[in-house]
């Protein structure tokens, strides 16, 4: 398992790096973290003539509050989104769905940006993107431009971004303390891409359930926005006859393919109970930084 | 021994009971090892080494239509490209079978494919390059043309000859055996209460943490090969290479240095190793190969995958009769060489049932060849099979009869003095003690305290349930395990110890190390035996140059076989060592004793003499010696147990878990282990050893499967998608012992290696069956994944 011969840049600054890539085309591979491409790139599966090293470009990294939103760098590690203390504050969600992903050691290493830039429907990243109406901001020769998350993540590996592009920043809209969020996952072992998971926002009023958002990992070619299952939720009581419509409002929201272990038919009904035991949750509290299923 | 050399401090009874052995010694190797100090195949770098990579057949089954390297040939650093007619030259083909495995039938088996390859994985040719890198480059510049063939992957397809796989056997058998004790249609007719269930076990195999490998070394000039190995059996591996590669038996030379895990997958021959020391012969210079991670998974060893129907009947009060089995298994295209892929289901029809007292037995098993990777010996080889079989039986059963699954052991389990007890099927114990365990076992989990848990829990909507495990165990084989079926394979291992000039101690043991403290447990057995500290001792394995002939480890047989073989080698050296001192003192002999690394008079235990100083006298100058007396400080002494065929070993193990009903997940909440591996050396060592096989059980239980499609294609050849069980997912395991001494040898000790992966996949399965019988669902198809659990539950 040795990767084929490749040549490799360090480039210093955004600009240089999309000067390369705007050179090399599609025979070219930006590498952050390396926690996926590594792998990918020792099996063979990808084998770049060129790989732009981002990771040493000042300014993609760290986490700042920006008026109403919260900016993560690209290069932000998983783990320093999961020890920040801003985001625990702003955005419970990230803080609560960061465990899930990997391992520490890898956590150590990934970025959010890569994460977004791969978009595998197995990862919490770009659900939770999903779930909070974030957007990316991404770089090109032609400028900066900012995506919705929403509008971002076209098919399965299929984005919005272009092979010469690359991801600088994601940006969180501020999670106001009135609404409080689950992220909820079932994996058959810590750290393992999860079988079916979930990022839940919404606001308790008089037991009533306001601003739904409910995103989706796992449960189809992209991360899903179970937007008929939100419109299900919004404005009423969870009690059994609305969960029972949210989840029948499921079959139409997702797209699950089978997995190795697990086929179309089991991850849909894993996710009506994860759905189910989201929002039980969110009624008892919310908020809890470890959320397991 | 005469009783002279026995004196009251040190007599053969006593010895063993003081300083060493039974203590936690940690092991003086795993400071090396943690420090990343150790020595692994990868780590060496000879002059002139060159690599070799394997392209493999991307297909089950195909015909080679043509091959064509020229490309490859020119890629930067390609030394040589062999394929399998060049290879076949030097390197005689094997067929994979034993005389004492009556009918067993395998193809002659080549080390690359010759017109046809038979699964996805197995090796076609052979790209030699200065870098693994620039050979992984030139494989892709290979052309083959393949003409696909039908793939075989279903047994009971392969059962019924569809189609036959080797044309030239007549149908898809390898290898089947039936034992009847007779009577058994009329005892099940008339029985209380029959109960029957079909189980199956997945495919799957053992992760070595150090892939396989192998640096093969030719010297043309002495026509001798030093062959570096990460191998458990160096001697059947220096008799193997030298026989199939025409070498002399005395130029040949095999050396394992650290073995990074092994399991049993590192005890076979493999196609591509034979090919690398042919290739090495064939360049005339060192020569490398390392299994990476994927070819690891499509090349090693796979093992289980089995279906077995099994049949019990009983008397009202909860009296077993017998058990009626029918076990299919499924071992890819070859009969794996020179073990066989027999044995696993051999061992299923020799062990199911083996716990209980009953009078009649049947059983039937069939091995079938098919498409998929070969199957062969790992880790408690049949066991896991059979105990899942025999417990998953018994527990529905006792569930039948509304008999308390601990109850009904009690009833069934052969009684502790009973023995030597011997089965209708041939089978013969020498001691064992099911009750004993069985009770310590009740005791140490609270039986009681958690099945008032599990009432409780289930009011609340939340199932748990216990799950109990009895098993026998094979360990310490004599030779008719391998030798009586004419494989040479040794059953008898040698210890060589001598006295250093300094007083220090080296031991010299057939027996290997591949992370699991055989060494330490030698050092432990050569410091008591002849009185001497053990940072003094220093063991080495591993070098057929240099250790006395022997079989290696696996079988459970290291500390057992080996261990017997320190002890006798160390009586006789601390004899001569006597001998010596009396001559050098010139005292009577029976006046001494060794202890502390001194001679001692052995009433006031005054020390009289160092050993240093014997050394130094014996060694430097022995013309103060008296005339006549010639020293002699080192001895090899050899052990091979013969009274039994095995030393069988017996325990119980009970795991307590939690199933979520609405995710079908599986939470472990506590494992239990108490076994009887006779003396117990090092403590530490033996709970390492049932923690780890405990660990491997559950993996079975629960996670691990070597996943095909229809075409033979594995589909989780990684360990992204192979699910290794992690420590995440782990419960406690806590093990305790009864000690049944075995007394075939003086030592007492019999094997511990594979009792933990023995019997916790059923401790796990009869678990989750517990858990699940208020909701009336039960499983029975290992690994139990929360789509399987949820079917059962009629979820899904
Ligand atoms: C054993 C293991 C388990 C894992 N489990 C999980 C898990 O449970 N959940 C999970 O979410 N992830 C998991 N991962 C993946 C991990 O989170 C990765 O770190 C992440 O998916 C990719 O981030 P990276 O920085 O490592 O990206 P890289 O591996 O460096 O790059 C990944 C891809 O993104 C592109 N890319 C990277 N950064 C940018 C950028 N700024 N702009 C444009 N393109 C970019 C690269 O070109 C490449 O195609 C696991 C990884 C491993 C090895």
């Amino acid at each position: 398992m040795k990767p084929s011969a490749f040549d490799y840049v360090r480039p210093s600054s955004v600009d240089e790096a999309i000067a390369h890539l705007e050179q090399f085309g599609d025979r070219a591979k930006v590498i952050a973290g390396g926690q996926t491409l590594m792998a990918t790139l020792n099996m063979r599966l990808s084998a770049p003539e060129l790989l732009v090293d981002i990771g040493r470009i000042p300014g993609l990294s760290g986490i700042e509050v920006r008026g109403s939103l919260v900016s993560i760098g690209a290069l932000t590690t998983h783990r320093e989104i999961e020890r920040s203390a801003l985001l625990a504050r702003h955005v419970p969600l990230l803080t609560q769905a960061a465990p899930h992903i990997a391992h520490a050691a890898i956590r150590n290493s990934g970025t959010i940006g890569g994460s977004i830039a791969f978009a595998d429907p197995a990862a919490e990243w770009p659900a939770c993107c999903l779930a909070l109406d974030a957007v990316i901001v991404i770089r090109g020769a032609g400028g900066e431009r900012r995506v919705p998350a929403r509008n971002y993540f076209h098919n399965l590996y299929e984005t919005d971004l272009s092979a010469t592009e690359i991801i600088t920043a994601i940006e969180c809209p501020i999670t106001p303390p009135a609404r409080r969020s689950v992220f909820l996952e079932l994996a058959r072992r810590q750290g393992d891409y999860a079988i079916v998971g979930l990022a839940l926002l919404a606001r308790i009023d008089a037991d009533k359930l306001h601003e739904v958002a409910l995103a989706f990992v796992g449960a189809g070619p992209t991360p899903m926005l179970a937007t008929t299952a939100m419109t299900a939720l919004e404005g009423r009581t969870p009690d059994a006859e609305t969960l029972h419509a949210a989840r029948e409002a499921l079959t139409r929201d997702l797209d699950p393919g089978p997995d190795l272990y697990t086929s179309a038919a089991t991850k849909r009904h894993l996710a009506g109970v994860l759905l189910g035991r989201a929002i039980a949750q969110l009624m008892s509290g919310g908020d809890q930084t470890h959320g397991t299923a | 021994m005469s009783a002279r050399d026995e004196l009251p401090v040190q007599g053969a009874e006593q010895t063993l009971t003081r300083g060493h052995v039974g203590s936690p010694d940690p092991r003086p190797n795993a400071r090396r090892l943690l420090q990343g100090r150790g020595v692994y195949i990868d780590d060496l770098r000879l002059p002139r080494l060159a690599h070799v990579v394997f392209l493999r057949s991307p297909h089950a089954h195909a015909r080679i239509v043509r091959v064509d390297s020229s490309r490859a040939r020119q890629a930067p650093g390609v030394i040589a490209i062999f394929d399998g007619a060049t290879i076949a030259q030097v390197c005689k083909p094997w067929v994979g079978v034993l005389a004492h495995l009556k009918g067993i039938r395998s193809p002659t088996q080549y080390p690359l494919a010759m017109e046809r390859a038979c699964w996805q994985g197995e090796p076609v040719i052979a790209v030699v390059a200065q870098t693994r890198a620039q050979g992984e480059d030139a494989r892709d510049l290979v052309e083959i043309e393949w003409e696909t063939l039908p793939a075989l992957v279903d047994m009971d397809d392969a059962l019924a000859g569809n189609p036959v796989l080797h044309p030239e056997l007549g149908d898809n058998i390898c290898f089947q055996r039936e034992v009847d004790t007779g009577g058994i249609d009329q005892v099940f007719a008339q029985a209380d209460i029959v109960v029957e269930e079909t189980f199956h076990f997945g495919r799957h195999t053992g992760v070595c943490p150090e892939g396989r490998a192998i640096l093969a070394d030719y010297n043309a000039a002495e026509h001798s090969l030093t062959v570096h190995h990460a191998t458990q059996a160096p001697h059947m591996m220096h008799d193997i290479i030298s026989r199939h590669l025409d070498i002399p038996e005395a130029n040949v030379r095999v050396i394992c240095h650290d073995v990074g895990g092994a399991y049993g997958i590192k005890v076979h021959v493999y196609p591509d190793e034979m090919c690398t020391a042919a290739i090495a012969m064939l360049l005339r210079r060192p020569v490398k190969f390392q299994a990476d991670r994927m070819e690891s998974f499509v090349s090693d060893i796979h093992a289980r995958e089995h279906k077995a129907t099994v049949r019990l009947a009983a008397t009202k009060d909860g009296r077993i009769l017998g058990f009626d089995l029918h076990d299919l298994t499924a071992i890819g295209p070859y009969s794996v060489y020179p073990r066989t892929s027999g044995i696993e289901g051999n061992q299923v029809v020799n062990l199911t049932g083996g716990p209980y007292r009953h009078s009649h037995y049947r059983a039937r098993m069939q091995a079938v060849f098919t498409n998929k990777n070969v199957t062969c010996q790992y880790r408690a080889v049949g066991h896991p099979i059979a105990v899942a079989i025999t417990e998953g039986i018994v527990d529905l059963a006792a569930q039948r009869l509304n008999i308390d699954p601990a109850e009904f052991r009690r009833r069934n389990l052969i009684p502790d003095d009973a023995y030597p007890y011997a089965f209708p099927s041939g089978i013969r114990f020498e001691k064992l003690s099911h009750h004993q365990c069985l009770e310590r076992l009740l005791a140490l989990m609270n039986y009681e305290g958690l099945r008032a848990d599990q009432a409780q829990a289930r009011e609340r909507g939340c199932y748990r349930g216990i799950g109990l495990a009895a098993m026998i165990e094979v360990t310490n084989p004599s030779a008719a395990f391998y030798g009586v079926g004419g494989a040479r394979i040794s059953s008898q291992d040698g210890a060589t110890l001598r006295l250093e000039p300094t007083g220090a101690l080296t031991v010299l043991c057939s027996v290997t190390e591949q992370g699991q403290g055989t060494e330490t447990v030698f050092a432990q057995i050569a410091a008591d035996t002849v009185g001497i500290s053990m940072d003094k001792v220093r063991v080495i394995t591993g070098d057929t140059a240099t250790t006395p002939y022997g079989g290696g480890t696996w079988g459970s047989r290291g500390a057992g076989i080996g261990g017997e073989a320190v002890l006798q080698s160390g009586r006789a050296l601390r004899a001569n060592i006597l001998e010596a001192a009396a001559a050098i003192l010139a005292c009577d002999r029976a006046t001494l004793e060794v202890a502390n690394d001194a001679i001692v008079d052995r009433l006031s235990l005054r020390p009289l003499l160092t050993l240093a100083e014997l050394g130094r006298i014996c060694y430097y100058r022995p013309d103060t010696l008296p005339p006549g007396f010639q020293s002699e400080l080192m001895v090899t002494r050899h052990y091979v147990p013969r009274d039994y065929a095995f030393a069988f070993t017996n325990g119980i193990q009970a795991s307590w878990v939690e199933v979520d009903t609405e995710t079908g997940f599986v939470k472990l909440l506590g494992h239990w282990c108490v076994e009887d591996c006779g003396t117990v050396i090092n403590p530490l060592l033996v709970d390492e050893q049932i923690r780890g096989g405990v660990v491997q059980g559950i993996g079975a239980a629960l996670f691990e499967e070597c996943c095909y499609d229809d075409a033979g294609q594995m589909l989780n050849a990684h360990l992204g998608d192979y699910l290794v069980p992690m420590a995440g997912e782990m419960p406690d395991i806590v093990c305790a012992h009864v000690q049944t001494p075995t007394h075939t040898s003086e030592l007492g000790a019999k094997g511990a290696g594979e009792a933990g992966t023995a019997g916790a996949p059923a401790a796990v399965m009869n678990a989750i069956n517990d858990a699940l019988v208020p909701l009336e669902a039960r499983v029975t198809a290992q690994p139990f994944t929360p789509e399987r659990i949820l079917a059962a539950l009629g979820r899904v």
